[in-house]
């Protein structure tokens, strides 16, 4: 055991649970206050577009993990399961389907409204547009959709980006217009995108601490809470940019004092494996999962998960003099919407940027997007950065899939490897 | 003189290219001239009129089936991801699509999308191309979309041949295409109307023969076919009427659809290789004289067959199938999806609702291209005919 302080809360920590707490809440008085609320995804989301209609979001992988942190997914699953569902098929889905089934209450016990718009932001996964078929069948709610085409060739095409300024000019706009009876205003969308700046200026330096030993921060575990604000309702809001200053400041303070990482049990007081993670993480057992990191003493660097929502620290950040253009590269630049010899070429920058020891591959089995290819991803990465690789297989929310013991084993294994190669390769300099 | 061939020598010689995995056709084709060059790509859709415009023969590449020993391609992927990448990276490992100059790889589904990937790193000699297939059908502005993607498709492609693909080259091999897909119409009209003439596991074989043969060679092949069948009497048999679902990129066995058939169905409309049958009304003109390029976007945006991979703007997801049904006049749906296959098992529940709506009754049953186990699925399909024919007589 390698963590052994007392859990003490940051002030982002506190912040951003609040932030979250308060998006729900707003989400759940909608019918009372009257707000438009429009169902959307993380990966492409439009979150200083809906603001601008004055809409709330609602983001359906969300409420799902959600579900799955409160152990209440795997009901949900057997539920649209019993309905005719396929085992085989994303538990993200079913768990959805399964949370209005049982009533559509949100994580603060509060009913969450039936969406009044299902806005398919198309971007980086093919399940996203039947999710959406199968909730407008569900729901009788009208959808729109948003294609952004795939970085197949592993570039962003003007073409491309004029699709999607097109769709959002000629069709999502007109459609929120319609749903909110607010007219676009662009000038309002530009306020927006420069409060986002900031906030992704800000997430950047804490994504970069990492390159410190020990690292501040975990990029993965700890990560997913840094991206909740900026993927979900935060994004172009001043709220937002007062989390990721505070959550800035606080992670450059640890840096100055060596701190390492907050993890479940307390601040990691020795950093002995630095890793890259590549897949999302599994949400029914996050604690469990995370943990059996920490005890070793592993801390994640840097991940690919935390950039679903968006790449800022290959540079990408909203352009306000460009609104609708940078919207589009935006949604082009998604992490999954990226090319898989991009995603090893990202990986592998990764591991050299970062200095990792290894990287290690959580494998979900409902999500064919990230995984299908990652173990030539695993082979590619390992030829190429001469690091150790490690495969494990979990699953997003379906608790059925979350074999305790198996993945431990794996982690353990995985860390001897990595720490046999290091000790062999400090041998051969010596 | 040329003596007529009978039903049973042309699905056989269909049935010798369905199980050749050295792809002997296409490989004589291409041998029959140096500057050749073949492009082979992925279900469930092509812009094959493009290939063939830049001189290239297109190469359907449907997987592997169960005769052959997947080992390099199950080394990359894992046991939850369906069977068609696994066979296809086989072939592509074990030298059998060396041959091939360039890939197709459309967004059917994240596997298929991510295999383009894959190819790239693979095969790093092979022209890999990502087709991006619009999702919004306004002309004006997925139309547009689709229009770039067809010229880069070309762009990438004529390089290779030495043939640029003009307007009038694209617009001659339209008519090639809209031609076969007549020709394919009249062979599923023959089998939705006498259905004991055309069995589906001939159908299928004549269709399949498309994967590995110019375009005009099938077209004769599938003409050649349905003359055959039109002139041989067949005993009639009292057999349920079904629509097979789900089926439209990794592909049954042969044997499965022999034991549909065997249990007591005839299979009057489906879904597999859904490229042959993508439009529904010809390319040609489609955009109103606005050249072969926007003839072909045209006909995507407004004319494609409604598919799991195509998004529906508008709810009511089933109506399509209920008014294949009702136009095949069948009895009953049968829903075979391949295992993990996220469009059609997605889609699947959708459709169902729709058909328990409907009255139109429906089984459902999974499989992989390499299933070997068809006495489940006979007893489930004979037990759905069976009942069918039961609530028909009641």
């Amino acid at each position: 055991m390698t963590t052994a302080a007392p859990v003490r809360k940051d002030r982002a920590m506190e912040l951003q649970k609040e932030l979250i707490a308060s998006y729900f809440t707003r989400l759940s008085r909608a019918p009372q206050t009257g707000a438009k609320t429009v169902a959307t995804f993380v990966p492409g989301n439009l979150s200083e577009l809906l603001q601008c209609f004055d809409a709330v979001p609602v983001l359906p992988e969300i409420n799902a993990l959600q579900s799955g942190m409160r152990k209440l997914s795997g009901n949900y699953i057997s539920e649209a399961e019993r309905r005719g569902h396929s085992e085989d098929v994303c538990t993200y889905v079913k768990c959805d389907l399964g949370m209005f089934d049982a009533g559509n209450v949100g994580p603060t016990g509060e009913k969450l409204p039936v969406p009044d718009l299902l806005l398919l932001s198309y971007t980086g996964c093919f399940t996203f547009m039947k999710w959406f078929e199968l909730l407008r069948e569900k729901l009788d709610r009208p959808s729109v959709m948003l294609h952004v085409p795939y970085q197949g060739q592993g570039k962003a095409t003007p073409e491309m980006r004029r699709y999607i300024v097109e769709q959002l000019e000629r069709v999502v706009i007109p459609e929120l217009e319609k749903l909110t009876g607010v007219k676009f205003d662009v000038d309002r969308l530009r306020e927006k995108l420069a409060l986002s700046v900031k906030a992704e200026d800000d997430l950047v330096a804490v994504w970069e601490s990492a390159k410190n030993r020990p690292s501040p921060i975990d990029g993965y575990f700890g990560g997913v809470y840094y991206i909740g604000p900026i993927f979900t309702a935060f994004r172009g809001t001043q709220e937002g940019c007062d989390y990721y200053s505070v959550l800035r400041e606080e992670t450059m303070q640890r840096v100055r004092e060596g701190r390492g990482p907050v993890t479940p049990d307390g601040e990691m007081s020795e950093e002995k494996f630095r890793l890259v993670v590549e897949g999302p993480p599994n949400w029914t057992h996050f604690r469990e999962f995370w943990k059996m990191f920490s005890d070793e003493g592993a801390v994640a660097v840097a991940s690919t998960y935390t950039k679903v929502g968006g790449l800022y620290d290959r540079g990408f950040r909203h352009d306000p003099k460009d609104p609708l253009g940078t919207l589009a590269d935006y949604c082009l630049g998604c992490y999954t919407n990226h090319s898989l010899p991009d995603r090893v070429d990202l990986i592998s920058k990764y591991v050299e940027e970062y200095e990792a020891d290894g990287f290690l591959i959580n494998s979900v089995k409902s999500c064919a997007s990230f995984s299908a290819g990652q173990l030539l991803i695993l082979r590619e990465v390992e030829k190429r950065t001469g690091r150790t690789g490690g495969f494990i297989e979990s699953d997003l929310v379906d608790p059925r899939y979350f074999s305790a013991a198996n993945i431990k084993n794996r982690i353990e294994s995985y860390l001897q490897m990595v720490d046999q190669k290091r000790a062999a390769a400090a041998g051969a300099a010596s | 003189m040329t003596t007529q061939r009978t039903t049973a020598e042309i699905t056989a010689a269909c049935e010798e290219m369905y199980y050749d995995l050295s792809f002997a056709a296409p490989r004589r084709w291409k041998d029959a001239s140096p500057d050749r060059k073949v492009a082979g790509y992925l279900p469930v859709f092509c812009p094959r009129e493009v290939v063939h415009a830049a001189g290239m023969l297109p190469l359907g590449i449907s997987g592997a089936g169960d005769w052959l020993e997947v080992i390099r391609g199950d080394a990359y992927y894992q046991s939850y991801l369906c069977h068609i990448p696994r066979s296809t990276v086989e072939l592509a490992l074990s030298g059998r699509l060396d041959f091939v100059d360039a890939m197709l790889f459309p967004s059917t589904c994240d596997v298929i999308r991510n295999l383009s990937g894959m190819w790239q790193m693979l095969k790093p000699g092979c022209v890999v191309r990502y087709v991006d297939v619009p999702q919004n059908y306004d002309p004006e502005i997925g139309g547009r979309f689709w229009q770039g993607e067809l010229r880069g498709v070309a762009e990438a492609l004529s390089p290779l041949s030495g043939i640029e693909v003009t307007d009038e080259r694209l617009a001659a091999s339209i008519r090639a295409y809209d031609e076969n897909r007549a020709a394919i119409d009249a062979m599923y009209a023959l089998r939705r109307d006498r259905p004991e003439r055309a069995p589906t596991s001939e159908v299928y074989l004549v269709l399949r023969a498309a994967n590995v043969l110019p375009v005009g060679e099938h077209t004769a092949l599938v003409r050649e076919y349905v003359a055959a069948a039109e002139a041989t009497p067949r005993k009639s048999i009292d057999a349920s009427r079904v629509v097979v679902v789900g089926a439209f990129c990794e592909q049954p066995p042969l044997g499965l659809i022999k034991t549909i058939e065997r249990s007591g169905c005839f299979v009057v409309d489906d879904d597999f290789l859904l490229v042959n049958r993508w439009y529904t009304a010809p390319v040609a003109g489609a955009s109103g004289g606005r050249g072969a390029f926007a003839d072909l976007a045209s006909a995507f945006v407004r004319s494609t067959t409604p598919t799991a991979t195509m998004y529906s703007p508008k709810s009511g997801r089933g109506r399509p199938l209920i008014d294949r049904v009702r136009a095949a006049r069948a009895e009953g749906v049968i829903f075979a999806a391949p295992s993990f296959c996220t469009p059609a098992l997605l889609d699947q529940p959708m459709l169902s609702d729709a058909l328990d709506a409907a009255g139109i009754p429906w089984t459902a049953f999974k499989y992989a291209e390499n299933t070997g186990q068809f006495q489940p699925i006979r007893e489930q399909t004979g037990t759905f005919a069976d009942t069918m024919k039961l609530w028909e007589a009641a």
